[in-house]
């Protein structure tokens, strides 16, 4: 906006306010009165949705759910999308980061003076884009199945590393057969013919982010962390 | 000597032709009928007058003691009074909102914290004891758990009718920076209370989160490091995620939300882009 535009605008919306209520007792009243809907929105999903809370944190057992609050499931997903170790920290930290200094920085950046939504269009249909993207990743975020059984056939000698793998959560980011979900991580019905039992156990302990290292299980349930690992290394 | 009142407050003078009785004149009024009961009547409602003068007095007193050693008389007035523009609807509510939403995370947070425990043996155990055996505890965690997601729900529908409505632009650009920074801070707050239950959920999920972060180029592991206090998840994590999300962070929000008021009241709230548009249109008609 040049100076000229800007008095302009200043000038009209001069105009808007003389003709305009004064805040108190109008602007006011809607505020109050919206402040008891959240208040009332707040209270009845405390009572109706409550606050569980699940089992103790434990950094030696295996079974979780490594999910975030629901509104970071847009970010979750972007890293089910960007799979590549190489270029993981793009989803992780590039992607938000740009976004945020485009949040920024869009004043600065859209420097049309028009304000009505159908007078941008560039801006409206930006907007609009972004809107249906986050929906779209937070909804199939929400889809993606929890972490839970392996229906993969397996010999009775690897039953137990099965189990240990079924409640490691492995499948929050893994697929395994025909359960699991396709990333943020590598499929792993096959990764015994990639990688040698040794590889396999040395991921585990010392992985690439964002995945969780299980080297607290190593130490402390050492059994536990070798069937998981056979489990893996026969999955050919 | 009392200090002279704002204008706002004094008495205002009698109108003419008004009827008498409004400043205790009633007296003579009463001295036309030689009715008793007319007469006693009179005399009451002049007495009701008079105490209700006098109850005045001690507010506008205190009122005058503030004013004359602040001098925020006019400060509120300018605030209350300021007028919004035309066309103001219930989209302008959700700013207030969102703020109402944080006040209430303030308010439940601080019932909280007279409960909870930020070590790694009783952190758990502590929120168990608020949701079984504190009176109303689980309602109030659920009202601060809940109105977490409140919140962030109503910064985006803000931020939604900030940017359709092309408020961002000139003159309030700076506005639009400080809500981006209020953005960031509110998702900070999600993260690092999330892991504060200190459940099987809170626990891998930071743990996940805070990897995250170390994937970062450069500045990331360090910051991985920093949230984490150290190369391992540990008690020093947890109070540390405890002080950033009931110390550091409410208290930059509270500072910053202040800054974002006081702008809105310098610059008034935005006309809806449209009441524009109908001026255009029908300046344009004239000039046709």
């Amino acid at each position: 906006m040049d100076q000229r535009q800007r008095e302009q605008y200043l000038r009209e919306y001069g105009i808007q306010k003389s003709k305009g209520k004064p805040f108190f007792p109008y602007a006011i009243l809607k505020d109050g009165t919206m402040a008891c809907i959240t208040l009332a929105v707040i209270i009845l999903l405390a009572v109706i949705l409550g606050a569980e809370i699940g089992p103790k944190a434990d950094p030696t057992t295996t079974s979780y759910d490594p999910r975030p609050e629901w509104y970071f499931f847009f970010l979750f997903e972007l890293l089910r999308v960007i799979k590549p170790p190489a270029i993981v920290f793009i989803a992780t930290i590039g992607i938000p980061t740009v976004c945020m200094v485009l949040l920024i920085l869009l004043p600065f950046i859209d420097r049309n003076p028009e304000r009505h939504p159908a007078r941008r269009p560039v801006a409206t249909f930006t907007g609009i884009t972004v809107i249906a993207l986050m929906t779209y990743l937070t909804v199939s975020g929400a889809l993606a199945g929890p972490p839970g059984t392996i229906s993969l056939k397996t010999p009775p000698q690897y039953q137990a590393g099965k189990l240990v793998a079924a409640e490691s959560g492995c499948q929050g980011c893994h697929k395994i057969g025909e359960n699991g979900n396709p990333g943020p991580g590598p499929n792993l019905t096959h990764i015994g013919a990639r990688l040698p039992r040794n590889a396999i156990a040395r991921t585990l302990v010392n992985p690439t982010a964002p995945m969780p290292s299980f080297s607290a299980l190593k130490r402390q349930n050492p059994k536990k962390f070798n069937q998981l690992v056979d489990f893996l290394a026969q999955l050919k | 000597m009392t200090p002279p009142l704002p204008r706002a407050l004094r008495p205002k003078p009698p109108r003419p032709g008004s009827k008498p009785g409004r400043n205790g004149a009633s007296a003579n009024g009463a001295t036309g009928g030689g009715d008793p009961k007319a007469l006693k009547k009179a005399r009451k409602q002049a007495q009701r007058e008079a105490m209700k003068q006098q109850a005045l007095e001690v507010p506008i007193a205190m009122l005058g003691w503030l004013d004359e050693r602040t001098g925020s008389t006019p400060f509120l007035r300018a605030f209350l009074f300021r007028k919004t523009p035309q066309g103001t609807n219930w989209y302008y509510t959700l700013g207030s909102a969102t703020m109402f939403a944080f006040v209430n995370q303030a308010v439940t947070g601080v019932v909280l914290a007279m409960y909870y425990n930020p070590s790694t043996t009783q952190a758990y155990g502590s929120v168990r004891h608020i949701i079984n055996d504190v009176f109303l505890g689980e309602l109030v965690r659920g009202m601060h758990k809940w109105g977490s997601t409140v919140m962030v729900v109503l910064v985006f529908l803000h931020m939604g009718r900030t940017f359709f409505f092309g408020a961002y632009k000139y003159p309030r650009e700076l506005n639009w920076i400080i809500g981006v920074v209020l953005l960031i801070l509110t998702m900070a707050m999600s993260f690092t209370g999330y892991l504060l239950p200190f459940d099987q959920r809170a626990f891998w999920a930071t743990v996940v989160g805070v990897n995250i972060n170390a994937s970062g180029p450069i500045l990331g592991p360090y910051l991985a490091d920093f949230l984490r206090g150290g190369a391992e998840f540990g008690t020093t994590t947890l109070s540390r995620f405890y002080a950033i999300h009931m110390l550091v962070i409410p208290g930059l929000i509270a500072a910053l939300i202040g800054a974002h008021l006081y702008l809105v009241a310098k610059l008034g709230t935005s006309a809806p882009p449209w009441l524009k548009a109908e001026k255009a249109r029908e300046l344009a008609e004239e000039e046709i």
